[in-house]
């Protein structure tokens, strides 16, 4: 009985559940309101902007789970979004344009899980504080990003390439396919394999995760590494969006984002829980405010209070239930 | 941490083995600065760099306080941004109603940090999130998104550029002035000292009966005020209030504690090594202009960050030596 009870109080746990409330206050909000709001257009136009945020944040929640934070999604996205475009810009790409764009997707990939490898092992190795050892790619991966660019704004036309931005598959915006078969494999990963338990056990508790035989330097490292690789996947989809690539701006603020859609999504900053679908519900809530907020002609400034005010309300709520 | 009374030199510049390394490192650079450009100890140079440098030696040492009580305060550049732009309309009723107002502004939002990490208990690294982005909206409202220029008719713009006594730029003897009486207040008073047994830890301080909740406002009201003192000094320096500014301050303050030798856990560090961590970030910055200048290589801006950032790294590998090799030394 108790049992059940309990089982029951989980599945009606409070910060997820205030997040689908808070969604569904949202979409009546819209339809009442906001002009146009059931259309297609709407649709994709949030589709296309939420993805990047839900793909960094399914990331980040992976390395809130293991107890740490990562600054540094934001600088990986614009080192990624550098350097795509100098390499299909490349004499080498404009010979072999096959090569080329496999290349200009995959480097920058490899480059963004190195940054994920370098703070891992800052992190594990050298004991350094997941805030810290972020901040050293928080500060230069943007501007080694813009080095590489010599701050210059690229732009480009090249469909295959922009496809991870604005093809379409079904109707409906490719980065959303994207999401979408991220979150199946994490899932999968989270609740289903030895990696994703071991992730759950060392957030939980380390010093007993590394007692009963876990990796935990291994298991840590994998999320960080993870994590910026789905950061340099958004910074080409942002660049792809554009068809054009500034260093100075392609992911500015977007750990903030992130670390917000984790939390809304019910992520414990403690870690020890990695909601993957949270995450995607925390993206979609951060990005129908903003939407809402900028469809009635209310300033972009005041989105930016209304999400300090919902990351506030969604960590007061998960502390009142701790207690 | 319970120190006693008696001040001992060689044991504050040793900070515990931690700081050490951030003194050798500024007189080296310092040194090299002297010995490879001609005008690098010039008064113009030494006035202007610290002229710059005085907001972010405000707010580094402001963070450091929080720091110390093991929290951290992301909201710091966004409330110089605010209170820059609160500086700027209040200029024309003066420097005298301009900087208090700022610096009230700089304490609101540091309250509302304080209520939100004691009375709520939420997470600082989230509550100053929050108030980080609710001041950014809050200092691009006020403004409409402008610049807004401060009065040139009124004594506003003495801030800067009137030398006090003749001798230094009033930002800079106040930035002096503010650094000694924090500095005297974690060394010497009792609530200096529980700051640090905040950080040590916390459990231990309540029970013993010292007033943790006290001493966490108080760094969080602090860090609110060097913010708004810290954009005072924008908007003189700048001109105008700049609600654009101030992105990415926090994390440079961060790096200048961190620098300085202060444990992010808190209980460990000190107000001269932050100030010197401070100055070496920006020395940073100073000598790769100079080195531009003579024409033998030319960086652009955006190296700055790659070997500020690469500077942290060098820094960091250091403590994490030094903290293991206490900790074994510990063990």
């Amino acid at each position: 009985m108790t049992q059940a009870l309990a089982q029951l109080q989980q599945r009606f746990d409070p910060s997820r559940h205030g997040a689908l409330v808070a969604l569904a206050v949202i979409l009546l909000f819209n339809l009442a309101v906001t002009p146009n709001f059931l259309q297609a257009q709407t649709l994709f136009v949030n589709i296309s902007q939420v993805a990047t945020i839900a793909i960094v944040a399914m990331g980040m929640t992976l390395v809130i789970a293991t107890g740490g934070i990562d600054l540094s999604v934001g600088a990986i996205m614009a080192l990624a979004g550098a350097l795509a475009p100098l390499i299909f810009l490349s004499d080498f790409a404009t010979a072999n344009p096959a090569l080329g764009l496999l290349a200009a997707i995959v480097v920058p990939i490899l480059v963004a899980l190195c940054c994920g490898v370098f703070n891992g092992v800052l992190v594990t190795y050298l004991n350094v504080q997941p805030i810290v050892a972020t901040l050293i790619f928080f500060i230069s991966g943007r501007g080694l990003a813009q080095v590489l660019t010599n701050g210059n704004l690229q732009t480009f036309s090249n469909p295959s390439f922009s496809y991870l931005g604005t093809g379409k598959v079904l109707g409906l915006p490719f980065q959303g396919w994207l999401v979408l078969v991220i979150a199946l494999v994490l899932f999968w990963v989270v609740t289903r394999s030895v990696f994703g338990r071991q992730l759950l056990a060392v957030g939980g508790n380390e010093r007993a995760a590394r007692l009963a035989g876990i990796p935990v330097n291994r298991v840590k490292i994998g999320a960080y590494v993870i994590c910026a690789g789905l950061s340099g996947l958004a910074g080409l989809i942002v660049v792809a969006i554009n068809s054009a690539s500034d260093a100075a701006r392609i992911g500015t603020l977007m750990e903030l984002d992130a670390i917000a859609a984790a939390v809304v999504g019910g992520t414990l900053l403690q870690g020890g829980r990695a909601p993957i679908f949270g995450a995607i519900l925390g993206a979609v809530i951060i990005q129908l405010v903003k939407y809402t907020l900028l469809a009635n002609g209310i300033a972009d400034e005041v989105a930016l209070i209304a999400k300090a005010g919902i990351i506030i309300a969604a960590v007061y709520l998960q502390q009142a239930r701790k207690e | 941490m319970a120190d006693t009374n008696t001040f001992d030199l060689r044991r504050y510049l040793k900070g515990g083995g931690h700081s050490f390394g951030v003194w050798a490192a500024l007189v080296i650079v310092v040194l090299f600065g002297l010995m490879r450009y001609d005008n690098f100890g010039g008064a113009y140079n030494i006035s202007s760099f610290l002229n710059y440098n005085a907001m972010f030696i405000v707010i580094s040492v402001g963070m450091c306080f929080v720091i110390l009580t093991g929290g951290i305060d992301l909201s710091v550049g966004s409330v110089a941004a605010f209170t820059s732009v609160v500086a700027a309309y209040l200029s024309p009723y003066g420097i005298q109603v301009a900087l208090p107002g700022a610096v009230l502004a700089g304490l609101a939002i540091g309250g509302l940090n304080a209520f939100f990490v004691v009375a709520m208990r939420i997470p600082p690294f989230i509550a100053t999130l929050a108030t980080m982005l609710g001041a950014k909206g809050g200092a691009l409202v006020i403004s409409g998104a402008q610049t807004i220029a401060i009065d040139w008719e009124s004594n506003f713009t003495k801030l800067g550029m009137e030398k006090a006594f003749g001798l230094l730029p009033w930002t800079i003897v106040i930035t002096a002035v503010v650094v000694v009486a924090l500095w005297i207040v974690l060394e010497f008073t009792s609530l200096g000292r529980t700051v640090l047994a905040v950080g040590g830890g916390e459990d231990a301080t309540m029970m013993m009966g010292l007033g943790v909740a006290r001493a966490k406002v108080f760094v969080y009201l602090l860090s609110g005020g060097c913010g708004g003192l810290a954009g005072v000094f924008l908007a003189s320096g700048f001109g105008a209030g700049q609600p654009l500014e101030g992105v990415g301050w926090e994390l440079s303050a961060i790096a200048s504690v961190v620098v300085g030798g202060t444990l992010l856990t808190g209980g460990m560090g000190s107000v001269a090594a932050t100030v010197a961590g401070a100055l070496l970030l920006g020395l940073v910055f100073n000598i790769l202009n100079f080195e531009n200048g003579r024409g033998v290589i030319s960086l652009s801006a955006y190296w700055q960050m790659v070997i500020r950032g690469g500077f942290l790294f060098a820094v960091i590998l250091l403590q994490s030596q030094l903290t293991t090799r206490t900790r074994r030394a510990a063990e």
